[in-house]
C-alpha cells in the first residue's frame, strides 16, 4: 500500500490541506474542499460545547456568586443580588483565612520536596538495581500507583489505627512506649503528618517511573565522560543527569505542586479539615464554609482565590509551557 | 563487588516493602479472623484465612447498587469522552484549520484544571437544573474530566498512524468516513482500549464531587463515599472494612495488570505531554 501511492506521503504533523481534491473536476473540488473546511469544526464541535458547559460555565459561574450574596435564601429561590467585592473584603479581612493559606503552602512545599527528593533518588537507585531486583521494585511502585484513593485512605485510617494499629505496635516494640494506643488522629500535628505520609506514598510512583523512563533516554557516553573527568555522584547528577532532564524535572514539580496544592479527597475522607482545623487547606476551606456553614458566596471567593494562587505559583511553568506549545504544535 | 551492592539492594528493599506493605496490610487483614486481626502481637501471615468478611461486606446494605451505580457512571463517562475525543483527536492529528493551536492549548489548560474549586458551582448549577443526586451529572462531570487527555492520548495514537493508509484507502474510493473506520479504527484498537481504561480507573475513584453532589439520594452514591464513611458501616469491624477496600480496589489492579506494559510506557507518555 506504501509503495503503491508514494506521493500521497504526508508528514502527520506537517503543514497540508484539509482534504485532496477528488476525482470529479475542478468544480466539484472546489466544493467538496468549502464543504470539508467545515470538517474539523464540526469534529470538535461536541468537545467546544462540552467543555464551554460543563468548565467554562462553572468557571464564570463561581466568579458570578463570589460577588452575589448568595446563601441557602438565594440557593432556593434564586435572585441573588450583587454585592461588589463585599465578599473579598470578608474572606481578605478573616485572619482564619490567611492561616489557611500559609498552611496552604506549606502542606505543598512540604510534600512536593519530599516526592521530588524520595522519586530522585528511587528513579536513581532503580537505574542501578538488577534486572530482577528493578523489576521487582518497578511492580511495586505500580501496585502503589494503583491503590485506589479511597482504598489508600481506609489502609492508612487502619495501620495508625491507636489500639490494634500495626504502626503502634511496631513503635512499641522498638521501644517507644509512649505510643502505645497512640491515637494519631486526635491530634492536629499527627493527623497532618499521616496525611503528609499518605499522599507521598501515593505521589512517589508516578513520579519516580517517569524520571526513570527519563534517565534511560540519557546516552551513556556522556556519564562516562563525567566519570573520566574524575567527577563525583553529587557532580555527575549536577552536571550531566539534572540538565538533560531539566524539563521534565520542570514539569513533574509542577504537576505535583497542582495535584499536592488541590488534594481534596484524602483530606476530606480522613479528617474533614480537622481536628481543630490543622489540615484545612484552601479547597477544604472553600467546600467547608460552603456546605457547613451555608456561605456559597464565601464559599465560591475563597475558590476563585484559590485557582488565583495556584496561578500564580504555577505562573513560571504555563509561561514555558505555552511557548514551547506554541512553536511545536 | 556483592558487598559495594548491598547498600543499594537494601535501599530498593526497603522501597519494595514500603510501597508493598500497606497493600498487602489490607488483604491479610481482610482474610484474617477477627479473633487474629484483634491479637496482642499482629499476625503477619494469616494462618486462618476465611472469607467471613468478604460476606460481611458483600451482605453489607446496599454494596450491590452502589457498584452497579460505580461501574454505570464510570462506563457512561469513559464512551462519552471516547467518542467526543475521537472526533477531536482527528482534526487535531489529521487536519490543519484555524484556531488548531487555540484549541490545543485549550485541552492542555483543561486538562490541568483545578476541578475541585468547581465543587461549589457544580453543585449550585446541578441544584438548578434539577440534577442534584443524579448520577448522569456525575456522568457528565466525569466525562468533562477525562475528556482533555483522552484527546491529548488520541491524538499521540493517532498521528502515529501513517496518514497514507487513510489516503490509499480514499484513492480506492472510500470516503473519508469509511477510510477512518475500515483503516485507522483497527489500528487505534489498542491505544482507545487504554486511554479508556485510564479513564475509567479515573471515574471509579472519584470522591470530591460524587460526595458533594450526591447527597439526599443515598441510594444513587457511589463506592468511594460508600467506602469513607466504612465507620458508620461497619463500626469497628477492620475486617469487614479491609474486605470491602479489597474489593472496590481489585477491578483497577485487573485494569493495571492488563495494561502492564503500557501503564508505564503509555501513560507517562501522554502524562509527559500534558
Amino acid at each position: 500500500m506504501i509503495s503503491e501511492a508514494p506521493e500521497t506521503y504526508r508528514p502527520p504533523a506537517g503543514p497540508h490541506t484539509p482534504t485532496r481534491p477528488g476525482p470529479g473536476g475542478r468544480r466539484r473540488a472546489a466544493k467538496v474542499s468549502r464543504a470539508a473546511a467545515a470538517w474539523p469544526y464540526l469534529l470538535v464541535l461536541p468537545t467546544v460545547v462540552g467543555t464551554a458547559y460543563l468548565l467554562l460555565y462553572p468557571l464564570l459561574r463561581n466568579v458570578v456568586i463570589s460577588f452575589q450574596h448568595f446563601r441557602t435564601g438565594e440557593l432556593i429561590r434564586g435572585g441573588a443580588a450583587f454585592v461588589g467585592l463585599e465578599n473579598y473584603q470578608d474572606v481578605l479581612g478573616s485572619p482564619e483565612f490567611w492561616t489557611v493559606v500559609r498552611r496552604t503552602l506549606a502542606w505543598t512545599a512540604v510534600n512536593v520536596v519530599l516526592i521530588m527528593v524520595i522519586s530522585t533518588l528511587t528513579a536513581l537507585m532503580i537505574a542501578r538495581l538488577g534486572r530482577r531486583m528493578r523489576l521487582a521494585v518497578m511492580s511495586a511502585l505500580v501496585l502503589t500507583w494503583a491503590t485506589p484513593v479511597l482504598a489508600a485512605t481506609t489502609i492508612f485510617q487502619w495501620l495508625f489505627q491507636s489500639r490494634l494499629g500495626v504502626v503502634n505496635w511496631l513503635l512499641v516494640t522498638a521501644g517507644f512506649d509512649s505510643f502505645d494506643g497512640y491515637s494519631w488522629f486526635a491530634d492536629g500535628d499527627s493527623t497532618f503528618a499521616i496525611l503528609v505520609l499518605l499522599v507521598v506514598w501515593q505521589s512517589v510512583p508516578f513520579a519516580a517511573l517517569t524520571l526513570y523512563a527519563g534517565l534511560t533516554t540519557i546516552p551513556a557516553e556522556l556519564y562516562e565522560s563525567a566519570r573520566i573527568d574524575g567527577a563525583g555522584s553529587w557532580q555527575v547528577f549536577r552536571g550531566v543527569t539534572f540538565p538533560m532532564l531539566r524539563s521534565l524535572f520542570g514539569l513533574i514539580t509542577s504537576l505535583q505542586v497542582i495535584w499536592v496544592f488541590k488534594c481534596f479527597a484524602q483530606i476530606w475522607a480522613i479528617s474533614q479539615g480537622g481536628p481543630d482545623d490543622a489540615t484545612t487547606t484552601l479547597p477544604v476551606y472553600a467546600f467547608q464554609v460552603a456546605q457547613s456553614l451555608h456561605r456559597y458566596d464565601l464559599g465560591s471567593a475563597i475558590s476563585t482565590l484559590t485557582v488565583l494562587i495556584l496561578l500564580a505559583v504555577l505562573v513560571v511553568h504555563l509561561r514555558r509551557m505555552y511557548s514551547r506549545e506554541g512553536e511545536e504544535l | 563487588m556483592r558487598l559495594r551492592r548491598l547498600p543499594l539492594n537494601l535501599a530498593a528493599l526497603a522501597v519494595l516493602v514500603v510501597s508493598v506493605f500497606p497493600v498487602y496490610w489490607m488483604v491479610v487483614t481482610a482474610f484474617k479472623p477477627t479473633r487474629d486481626i484483634q491479637a496482642d502481637t499482629p499476625q503477619f501471615i494469616p494462618l486462618h484465612p476465611t472469607l467471613e468478611h468478604f460476606r460481611t461486606a458483600v451482605g453489607a446494605d446496599g454494596f450491590g447498587l452502589f457498584w452497579r451505580n460505580s461501574l454505570l457512571v464510570s462506563a457512561g463517562a469513559v464512551l462519552l469522552a471516547l467518542a467526543v475525543a475521537m472526533l477531536a483527536a482527528f482534526a487535531v492529528a489529521r487536519m490543519r484549520w484555524r484556531g488548531r493551536k487555540a484549541f490545543i492549548l485549550m485541552v492542555f489548560i483543561a486538562q490541568m484544571a483545578p476541578w475541585e474549586a468547581l465543587l461549589i458551582p457544580m453543585f449550585i448549577i446541578a441544584r438548578d437544573t434539577g440534577m442534584l443526586d443524579k448520577l448522569s451529572m456525575l456522568t457528565l462531570i466525569y466525562f468533562i474530566v477525562t475528556l482533555p487527555f483522552t484527546i491529548v492520548t488520541l491524538r499521540g495514537f493517532i498521528a502515529a498512524i501513517p496518514a497514507e493508509l487513510e489516503e490509499a484507502a480514499q484513492m480506492d474510493g472510500a470516503s473519508r468516513a469509511v477510510a477512518f473506520r475500515r483503516v485507522v479504527l483497527p489500528l487505534l484498537a489498542p491505544g482507545l482500549m487504554s486511554t479508556s481504561l485510564f479513564g475509567f480507573i479515573t471515574a471509579w475513584n472519584e470522591f470530591a464531587f460524587a460526595n458533594a453532589l450526591i447527597i439526599k439520594n443515598q441510594d444513587d452514591r457511589t463506592l468511594p463515599v460508600w467506602l469513607s464513611s466504612f465507620g458508620n458501616i461497619f463500626g469497628t469491624d477492620w475486617g469487614a472494612t479491609m474486605a470491602a477496600a479489597t474489593l472496590f480496589m481489585v477491578p483497577v489492579l485487573l485494569i493495571f495488570l492488563a495494561l502492564q506494559r503500557r501503564v508505564t510506557t503509555g501513560f507517562i507518555a501522554g502524562a509527559v505531554k500534558g
